[in-house]
């Protein structure tokens, strides 16, 4: 299959616009499980007006959430799959601004020591486009996730050592989630990166943070892992915006890489409730639209 | 646990009144402010030419479509999408907000530091919690774009909002020293012992 830059651009496009205004399933049906367990009344009343607002974005086809965040842009490719790697880049570029600028959405982007912003959501190495490759088929994948500030803001690495142990990370989680309180607007999906270089470390927390709700880590230690601190984070009280109560993460979810003998990295990057993304599969029949 | 129903401008008695829990709808006026609004207002002596004196502010940056001015539209601007953002950020220019523009009531999410607490104690103000990422509702409370002022620093301008029946927005944090965040962050210390011992984990 020949990867076609124009369906490229116009997804790109069409994603930013869908991922910012319809949540995914599984995000809606994470807002409904810790509505109906939710046992404190203040939080009973602030995920049912999440729950209110989803639907109220869906009838009135607007955006669910102001902060059109940072756009991100996951591509796969499949084996068999030709195609122009330049082109690629700079037609996801080119959507990107075209959302931004045809629908229109506030552009967040900002150069990082002016402050000075271009209104198209592009500029030095943004959006951030990872490219990756998978399988032997005719056939790519696009995930868009625009990634809101509030929860960027509360992102967090700490490079422990093997004399920190398993114990080192779990702490750094808790002191992190803790850290954070309202401001990652919670409930939140709690993204955990473990070994690996530094670099590697954060980008595995953004994976784990931006991850389907229900998915497991494909490491058995990690999945253990996960179920133990989902279950952790929320007996501390946070609750939802922060205002206390029950519901203060989704999940903990975690990705993991071999490191070092010396080194035992952790980072926590954490998705807010409205934890927006969409998916565009190009095969040869044309182009699909899911979560 | 009360309700009010206030139109803004609003007197220093109308905010002593109000405690944490009870909830208030705004109507008439609303101010959005940023970041950059106010970095250039505080640390650039910028002056806006609105008076926010007994006003209340959001802190936002909306999604906004530019259009011909209307009487519908008499900014050039149509509100698309417009929410709340982190207050956490912009703490240190509560005071001045208060003391040199005579704000009396900040709208945000997340919460507020003790900094904003003691301005709202001195001064008479409040924070009013809003649901954070609940955009798409709180547009429909918007009706207009009425004005915008410091608009170079687009999203992040001075924006005047004519509003209906916004809210209802929960007193977070009151002007006697109330405050839920302080309260919950209390309560979330002790739960943090208990969960890093159920974790096995002795500091």
């Amino acid at each position: 299959m020949q990867l076609q830059m124009n369906l490229v651009e116009e997804a790109c496009k069409e994603l930013y616009i869908r991922a910012l205004k319809v949540l995914p399933d599984d995000i809606k049906a994470g807002i409904n499980r810790l509505d109906k367990s939710e046992t404190d009344k203040r939080a009973q009343v602030v995920l049912k007006t999440m729950i209110t607002n989803i639907s109220v974005a869906e009838r009135e086809d607007n955006l669910l959430c102001q902060d059109t965040g940072l756009p991100i842009y996951n591509v796969k490719i499949g084996g068999n799959v030709q195609f122009d790697g330049m082109a690629l880049m700079a037609a996801i570029r080119k959507g990107c601004e075209r959302a931004t600028k045809e629908y229109p959405l506030r552009s967040s982007v900002v150069h990082p020591i002016t402050r000075k912003n271009n209104h198209t959501s592009c500029g030095i190495d943004m959006p951030a486009i990872h490219i990756d490759f998978f399988g032997d088929t005719e056939s790519v994948e696009i995930e868009m996730v625009p990634k809101g500030s509030g929860s960027e803001n509360n992102s967090f690495l700490k490079m422990a050592i093997p004399a920190d142990g398993i114990n080192g990370i779990k702490a750094f989680v808790i002191e992190s989630v803790v850290s954070a309180g309202g401001k990652t607007c919670p409930p939140t999906i709690v993204g955990v990166g473990i070994g690996g270089t530094s670099d590697q470390c954060v980008a595995m927390a953004k994976r784990a943070a931006t991850r389907e709700l229900g998915s497991v880590c494909s490491d058995e230690e990690g999945a253990k892992l996960e179920k133990e601190l989902s279950a952790a984070v929320n007996q501390l009280g946070i609750g939802p915006q922060g205002l206390g109560g029950d519901g203060t993460s989704f999940a903990v979810q975690v990705e993991l890489a071999h490191t070092h003998i010396t080194m035992n990295p952790v980072a926590v990057n954490m998705q807010c409730h409205s934890a927006r993304r969409a998916r565009a599969t190009f095969t040869p029949s044309g182009v699909t639209y899911g979560f | 646990m009360a309700h009010y129903n206030l139109a803004t401008p609003v007197s220093e008695e109308a905010i002593r009144k109000l405690r944490i829990n009870d909830t208030v709808t705004l109507q008439n006026t609303l101010f959005g402010i940023r970041d950059a609004t106010q970095i250039q207002m505080f640390d650039h002596d910028r002056k806006t030419r609105f008076d926010l004196n007994g006003h209340a502010v959001i802190h936002t940056a909306p999604n906004v479509r530019k259009v011909a001015v209307s009487k519908e539209f008499p900014a050039g601007y149509e509100p698309i999408c417009v929410g709340t953002t982190t207050s956490d950020r912009m703490e240190r220019f509560t005071h001045p907000l208060m003391t040199q523009n005579g704000v009396r009531m900040i709208v945000g999410k997340g919460g507020m530091r003790e900094g904003s607490a003691q301005a709202f104690k001195d001064l008479g103000g409040v924070y009013l919690a809003i649901i954070g990422g609940t955009a798409a509702l709180e547009t429909t409370w918007i009706e207009q774009i009425e004005d915008v002022d410091m608009d170079d620093l687009n999203p992040e301008s001075l924006w005047r909002f004519k509003i209906k029946d916004f809210g209802p927005l929960l007193v977070a944090m009151d002007s006697h020293g109330g405050s839920i965040y302080q309260e919950v962050k209390s309560d979330v210390a002790l739960k943090k012992e208990a969960v890093l011992k159920s974790l096995g984990i002795t500091s």
